[in-house]
């Protein structure tokens, strides 16, 4: 977008939104909406904070395992499925149903088989971020040039080194496309987990906040976690944007 | 040497007695700081065919572009029947690379585009469009659709939308590029008839050399950015002649060696 | 070879049901019920009819959300899509809508619109919305150009350009965000069964789990996660049957 000739950078509208919100809060138009520098000035308040030190971590840990365990277990399985028919015939369904399933009727399920504890939570958001990325694994090692693994076993690669030298990288845009869908899933399961399962990390201070009624709390917390989703998944899209420059030329 | 002196004669005639569809002067086009035209003036007879031939990136687009009105130039005139183009208009159509056809709509809907746009009553326009359909030899085809079409039979569905709009100028870019060698030819060869039997003007997009000798009155050569026309051919003598031994022709091989050594120098 | 993998797909689901049935009977844990036990209650639950009650209550709010967002989304999104201005102003909210989790948001709407059908569709809402715009402002700036270039050279107006040429175009894209946002509506629509007041489906599982009638409970949750599947496939089908050769149209190939 120009104005007067000059480029507006891309996310600058967030400021005028940001504006909006600053005077629908002065004017007391709700008393669910405060201004927003008073939700910042709380931000700074927050920041110090037991609760919120202790939620930015059970968040974090909860997060950061379910999407280890989804990359651990989910890539390995969809390059499995890429190089072996019959276990993607077998397999292939499953992924596809369960990636769009409505995952939140099964965490009841996980609720009474693994206890409402931070296990159903990592849980959770593993379940939420698999599918897509065993699927784009697999994706990834299908669409691998067969003249390039060839190339690979007529210089005398052997099947480990044609997997971690070829098949690996070839598939890799594919793959990092997969954790970078699949980890914004992870996100929005960590925060589902904390709000069904057991009222942890976060999802327990949006619960706090909403029944004290201290909207700017509410808010306040609500920026942080939008930032540092909107943050991974861009940071995210840097990384694969930094590899499929290759991509393109296969 | 007698032969050569009455081609020369003709040419002088011809020239003179042609009017002029279409006209451009003084045309430059920037894209920021890209120089694509400068100062270019080209007159196209009426009822004739030119070709611009131009090594890859000189302008020839966006030349025929200006002409269509989908792009202004940064400064110049184009006048079309001595009127000035603001904007695309009814007096011409355009012939496009890629075909451009919708793929939700069938060939007739593809043929008859041109005309729902006008406004033309839907039987109407349908009958129109039928009989272009058949003149490109696509009968039996009006309910397929894009995809279901051999890249040939696609660019002639954008040849009939073209055509059924009834527009004096027809412009063509690149128009055979995308099809295989023997539909070419034919193409090729229909395209001469076409020129021959409609009194339309035709302003013809090409990277090859010997297309543009083998359907071309007129050639104008184009050089690198910042393109001008370098230098005007009229094969003239060629049109008389049987367009299935003109490729035999030596005045034609000559062209074709006249042409390539003056472009040859500034590939690469 | 289309029987191959039809049998392996059957040969799939039964090595699945049977490790589910073994697994029930071992048992893995007291809350895990076999796949036979599971299905018994399934079928009880559609013949006594309280799973066609459950269910024309969860599909409630997700109908309405789904109709709400789809409305509002594509008029959005056209409109993003078409101008730059709305596109600066509008693509960065839905941009992060898209990246953050609004589930968040729950504690809140249940603050300001209670506990009844307006927060549930909110939550469908918020859910679907997102990946609709987006969808479909990408696929209006997607389109062609060659096209809408050919529509200028016939002198479309813009009106002319717009319905005839970009919509067209634009909408098998339009139309699998559509179905994106369902599938997304379908989480938020459980989800806020589960978490605002337990009706229809979630309320057949919040009840069956208080009373220790598991079989129930993954009956209920086996059913509404076919549905799901169910109807997400076909409208894929729909969609690949109505926009055949949309894709490989366009020339060039
Ligand atoms: N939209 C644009 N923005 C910036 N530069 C452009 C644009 N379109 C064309 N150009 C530049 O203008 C020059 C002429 O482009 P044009 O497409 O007219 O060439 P052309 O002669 O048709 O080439 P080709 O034979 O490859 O089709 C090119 O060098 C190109 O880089
Ligand atoms: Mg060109």
């Amino acid at each position: 977008m120009k104005l007067f000739g000059v480029r507006l950078p891309a996310m600058s509208s967030l400021l005028i939104w940001g504006l909006l919100w600053e005077l629908i809060g002065r004017a007391e138009f709700s008393f669910f909406v405060p201004p927003l520098s008073q939700v910042f000035s709380t931000l700074f308040e927050i920041f110090g904070t037991k609760a919120f030190q202790s939620a930015l971590y059970e968040t974090a840990y909860a997060f950061i395992s379910g999407v280890f365990f989804a990359i651990v277990i989910g890539i390995p399985t969809g390059i499995f499925m890429g190089k072996n028919r019959l276990l993607d015939e077998l397999l292939l369904p499953w992924v596809n149903i369960f990636l769009s399933a409505p995952l939140t009727a099964l965490v009841p399920v996980l609720m009474v088989l693994f206890g409402f504890g931070m296990k159903s939570i990592i849980i959770t958001t593993t379940l939420f971020a698999i599918w897509i990325i065993i699927l784009n694994a697999r994706a990834g090692v299908l669409q691998i040039n067969r003249s390039l693994v060839e190339m690979a076993t007529s210089f005398g690669a052997s099947p480990w080194d044609a997997f971690t030298k070829v098949y690996v990288w070839a598939a890799l845009p594919e793959i990092l496309g997969g954790v970078r869908i699949g980890v914004i899933r992870a996100v929005k399961g960590v925060i589902i987990g904390q709000l069904l399962i057991s009222i942890a990390g976060f999802g327990a201070l949006f619960e706090l906040y909403s029944a004290n009624f201290l909207m700017s709390h509410f808010w306040a917390v609500l920026i942080v976690l939008f930032g540092l989703a909107f943050t991974i998944s861009e940071f995210l899209a840097y990384l694969e944007r930094r590899v499929s420059y290759y991509a393109a030329k296969r | 040497m007698d032969m050569l002196q009455t081609n020369v004669q003709t040419e002088i005639t011809t020239a003179a007695q042609a009017d002029i569809a279409v006209s451009v002067s003084n045309v430059s086009k920037n894209y920021g700081d890209v120089e694509a035209l400068r100062d270019l003036s080209l007159e196209f007879p009426r009822g004739q065919l030119t070709s611009l031939l131009g090594p890859s990136g000189c302008g020839k687009t966006t030349l025929l572009k200006i002409i269509a009105g989908l792009l202004d130039p940064t400064s110049g005139d184009v006048l079309v029947d001595g009127k000035a183009v603001t904007g695309p208009g009814p007096d011409r159509a355009f012939v496009f690379q890629d075909f451009a056809l919708l793929p939700w709509a069938s060939v007739m809907r593809n043929v008859a585009f041109g005309l729902e746009l006008r406004g033309v009553a839907k039987s109407e326009r349908e009958a129109i469009a039928e009989k272009y359909i058949a003149n490109v030899g696509l009968s039996g085809f009006e309910k397929s659709y894009p995809h279901e079409l051999s890249g040939g039979m696609r660019q002639r569905v954008g040849l009939a939308r073209a055509l059924s709009v009834d527009a004096d100028v027809l412009l063509m870019d690149e128009p055979f590029s995308a099809v295989d060698e023997q539909t070419r030819r034919k193409f090729q060869e229909d395209l001469l008839s076409l020129v021959a039997n409609e009194n339309k003007t035709f302003i013809f997009v090409t990277h090859s050399i010997e297309e543009a000798v083998y359907v071309s009155d007129q050639i104008a050569i184009l050089l690198p950015r910042p393109s001008r026309v370098s230098d005007i051919i009229r094969p003239t003598g060629l049109r008389e002649k049987d367009m299935l031994t003109i490729r035999r022709d030596p005045e034609y091989l000559d062209i074709v060696d006249e042409i390539w050594a003056s472009l040859r120098s500034y590939v690469e | 070879m289309l029987n191959r993998s039809l049998l392996l797909k059957f040969l799939s689901a039964f090595i699945v049901f049977g490790a589910w049935e073994i697994a029930g009977h071992i048992p893995v844990s007291y809350a895990f019920p076999t796949f036979i036990e599971s299905m018994k209650a399934l079928a009880e639950m559609t013949f006594d009819g309280r799973l066609y009650a459950a269910y024309v209550e969860t599909l409630k709010p997700l109908a309405i959300g789904i109709a709400i967002s789809a409305v509002v989304g594509i008029t959005v999104g056209l409109w993003t899509g078409l101008n730059n201005w709305f596109d600066w102003l509008f693509s960065p909210i839905f941009i992060v809508m898209q990246a953050a989790p609004l589930a968040a948001l729950i504690p809140l709407l249940v603050m300001v619109y209670g506990i009844g059908l307006t927060s549930k569709v909110f939550v469908v809402c918020i859910m679907a919305m997102p990946v609709i715009v987006l969808n479909t402002a990408g696929a209006v700036r997607n389109t062609p150009s060659s096209l809408i270039e050919m529509g200028k050279s016939f002198q479309a107006s813009r009106l002319e350009v717009v319905t005839k040429i970009i919509i067209p175009a634009a909408s098998p894209v339009i139309f699998s965000g559509l179905r994106l946002g369902i599938s997304a509506g379908f989480i938020g629509a459980i989800l806020s069964e589960l978490k605002i007041t337990p009706t229809g489906v979630g309320d057949i599982i919040t009840f069956s789990r208080s009373i220790a009638d598991y079989a129930s409970m993954y009956a209920a949750i086996f059913s509404i996660i076919v549905l799901a599947v169910l109807f997400l496939n076909l409208l894929e089908k729909i969609e690949n049957y109505l926009f055949e050769g949309n894709v490989r149209g366009y020339a060039s190939d």
